[in-house]
């Protein structure tokens, strides 16, 4: 026997069936006791060829696709596709849309946020928060619901504009063998009138909301242990890479598409880009507390400015909107105009473009390349979430197991956009 | 009545007393067992109320009151009816024999536990050594599943535990030295004895610092959150009972159950008198409330308990690092300086104890 022994790491498997792996992340760790010596994240599984898929139907009916990329922030993956569209077809889109828009951006900010809140201190432990987060996320499903009919994959937004306007009334409660009457009235307080009504409703309730997450984490001795100086990322090292979003803001750079290349109606807008100091998950974490706050103001603007204005919620060009349904009924040309939509589409002028929002999660671009037929040559999601999950072993070296699942909770992965 | 009542208790006596144990330990442990079930019932409930659910309504009801009554013996009979996979090339006695390690301990310490001014099963002089003794049995079950069970993450989730219950006895060790001294008995029943005279004499108001890490240190002993790194959920899935199923996992969960149930009874037998009253000395001897007896102990248990799934529901999870830090940085020196303030104390007859 040598005396001198091969010490070999210890090899886990992380996933992808693990509680805190966000899906189906899968991670090869090598461990030296429990601290990460290496993190091999593996990416794939959830694959569904979303940008192949794209180049084969008209550009309409990839919309609904847009949704299922980032499924907990649906409409602003929407928000880029139909912008790269308007962008080749050199259309404007009315004001109320866009207002609409930047509110329904707003409020899928804010789902995604809370949904992020309660997974990433479920990782950590805090298993309350999750429910607490998923009280308020309901209402603003609700919110989806009355707009699109469907509470997660609206398919809402439209080159041109959104779908249909706001409606006047909200879907209500009703008594039954397990809601008492006095249950559905308390529930269908704020249902009373419109939705723009609900939503300001909700907005003034939020902030209260918030600060109740806040006082079981921001000062909690136990959740700062978990999460000050753990996935410390420098400035430099989140811009070199390809950080955005909210892991970007944490590390200290005030880089936000919103404020540096505004687009729909956000230069009109009042509100402030949080920052963090040390670019640790502790920072993060207030970027995106503070996110909720700024959210929920914006959504008290758009509100306010929707209830003064009424108009058209789509573009008049009749190559690109639908006829109204009433026309198709009585009117020939409208009915064959409506199938030829529905079936044939419309054609996109040969260019190509890039055009990006500021999805919760960071930069969402989508960048397309048209030949001028009824379909894309060529689409391209660019996905925040991939170029975090570069940096996994980055963040996790040297830190320790229990740390992986901070981290991977900081960096607020979604892996249908990462695998697409 | 009184007659027959005398004739049977007279009877009682004839028997021996190796009978009359048996039927108090089989008493007190189908008391454990049944608690231990409605423990869980009652762990979801509190957990769904902090947690603006409703927790478990839909198994049984008592005339329509209490709704999900009988959802821990719809548990148990699925748990029962399970299959019990044993990995390959896990070591299969090991693997059988880690839950009942873990669940014996548990059920057995309840032998010292005094329940009533007169009933302990067993008056053991050194009873406090024997329930030392018998907690850190406990901890070689969840070893040996980690180990038997052939899996990263067990093993891991074992090595956690290890680690973290050698810290956390010492603590818990040096906490009870501050009440043998001030008890100036080993036996729990004379511990108990020892606090009567009123709230101002429970060891809680004397010792409280040793009270709280005594506290701290049961919740680490019993694996509950914010301490249940060895099967932190979220990092290791479910740590050392990972590869268990059906009835060898309900053992597990038994025994954690049945633990967080005795670290209870202890902390309220070490600290808050046990079966004494708190009105006692505060109204006259004659008033029901002031007289001491099972339900003050199991007030006190219940309210303990409920804490356990307080704290559950409320706190994030220590790293592993932080617990060891914890234990060993803070937990440990605060029981030495406080035996040191307790030695000066009873040196200059300050507190209730000194007088003999």
């Amino acid at each position: 026997m040598s005396s001198a022994t091969e010490i070999r790491s210890f090899t886990m498997n992380f996933g992808p069936q693990h509680p805190a792996a966000h899906g189906v992340l899968r991670l090869v760790l090598e461990l030296d006791g429990e601290v990460i010596q290496k993190a091999d994240p593996h990416v794939g599984l959830l694959h569904r060829a979303t940008e192949k898929l794209a180049e084969s139907k008209i550009f309409n009916q990839s919309i609904g696709y847009m949704d299922r990329l980032d499924y907990v922030s649906m409409m602003c993956n929407e928000h880029a596709y139909v912008m790269a569209i308007e962008r080749l077809l050199g259309i404007e889109v009315p004001l109320r849309a866009q207002y609409i828009r930047v509110m329904f951006d707003e409020i899928t900010r804010i789902l995604n946020h809370l949904m992020w809140l309660g997974a990433h201190s479920l990782d950590i432990g805090a298993m309350t928060m999750f429910l607490f987060a998923f009280r308020e996320r309901e209402d603003l499903m609700d919110c989806y619901e009355a707009v699109s009919g469907t509470r997660m994959h609206a398919t809402y937004y439209r080159p041109g504009g959104v779908h249909r306007d706001l409606p006047r009334e909200m879907p209500r409660y009703q008594a039954s063998k397990w809601r008492s009457q006095k249950d559905a009235d308390r529930l269908n307080e704020a249902r009373a009138a419109g939705l723009l009504e609900f939503i300001e409703d909700f907005t003034r309730r939020f902030p209260k909301a918030v600060d109740e997450y806040e006082t079981l984490l921001t000062d909690n001795r136990i959740w700062k242990q978990r999460t000050v100086n753990i996935g410390v990322v420098t400035p430099e090292r989140a811009m070199q890479l390809g950080f955005t979003g909210p892991m970007l803001r944490g590390s200290g750079i005030a880089w936000d598409l919103r404020k540096k290349q505004p687009y729909d109606v956000y230069a009109d807008l009042d509100f402030d880009i949080p920052i963090g100091v040390n670019g640790d998950c502790y920072d993060r974490y207030l970027v995106r507390i503070e996110e909720l706050r700024q959210s929920n103001r914006i959504i008290t603007q758009c509100v306010e400015w929707l209830k003064k204005n009424p108009g058209p919620v789509m573009v008049a060009d009749a190559k690109v909107r639908t006829p109204r349904r009433e026309n198709m009924k009585g009117d020939m040309e409208s009915l064959i105009h409506h199938f030829k939509l529905m079936t044939e589409g419309y054609c996109v002028p040969e260019g190509e473009t890039y055009a990006a929002v500021e999805a919760p999660k960071g930069e969402f671009g989508i960048y397309l390349i048209s030949d001028g037929a009824n379909k894309p040559y060529r689409l391209k999601c660019r996905a925040p979430g991939f170029a975090h999950l570069s940096a996994m072993e980055e963040m996790v070296r040297g830190h320790m197991l229990a740390d992986v699942v901070a981290v991977i909770g900081t960096q607020d992965i979604v892996f249908g956009e990462i695998d697409r | 009545m009184d007659l027959i009542e005398r004739n049977a208790l007279a009877l009682w006596a004839t028997l021996p007393s190796y009978l009359r144990s048996t039927f108090w330990i089989l008493v007190v442990t189908v008391a454990l067992i049944l608690s231990v079930a409605f423990t869980t019932l009652w762990e979801r409930k509190v957990i769904g109320w902090i947690q603006l659910r409703k927790g478990p309504n839909r198994v049984g009801s008592i005339f329509g009151l209490l709704p999900g009554i009988f959802q821990p013996f719809a548990d148990v009979i699925k748990l029962l009816v399970k299959e019990v996979v044993v990995p390959t090339r896990a070591n299969k006695v090991l693997f059988r024999i880690a839950p009942m390690v873990t669940l014996v301990p548990a059920f057995a310490i309840w032998a010292v536990m005094p329940l009533d001014p007169s009933l302990v099963i067993a008056d053991v002089d050194a009873g406090l050594l024997y329930v030392l003794s018998l907690t850190s049995v406990g901890v070689y079950g969840v070893i040996l599943a980690g180990w038997a069970s052939n899996s990263k993450y067990a093993f891991l989730g074992s090595m956690r535990s290890a680690a973290q219950i050698v810290a956390y006895e010492i603590a818990m060790g040096f906490a009870l030295v501050g009440v043998v001294m001030a008890a100036g008995t080993l036996n729990l029943g004379d511990i108990v004895r020892a606090q009567a005279g009123g709230v101002g004499h429970w060891f809680l108001i004397w010792l409280f610092p040793l009270f709280v890490v005594y506290l701290i240190a049961g919740v680490a002993e019993t694996n509950r959150a914010p301490f249940d790194v060895a099967e932190g959920e979220s990092e290791i899935v479910a740590g050392f009972h990972v590869e268990y199923s059906g009835i060898a996992f309900a053992l597990f969960f038994l025994a954690e159950y049945a633990n967080m149930i005795l670290i209870s009874a202890l902390t309220a037998v070490f600290f808050l008198g046990g079966w004494l009253s708190p009105f006692e000395g505060l109204l006259a001897a004659d008033n029901p409330l002031a007289k001491p007896g099972f339900h003050w102990l199991f007030v006190k248990l219940f309210f303990f308990l409920t804490c356990f799934m307080w704290y559950r529901a409320t706190f994030p999870r220590y790293r592993y690092d932080q617990i060891m830090r914890l234990g060993w940085k803070v937990l440990i020196p605060v029981t030495l300086v406080w035996i040191a303030v307790e030695a000066l104390m009873v040196h200059f007859g300050v507190g209730p104890w000194s007088t003999p």
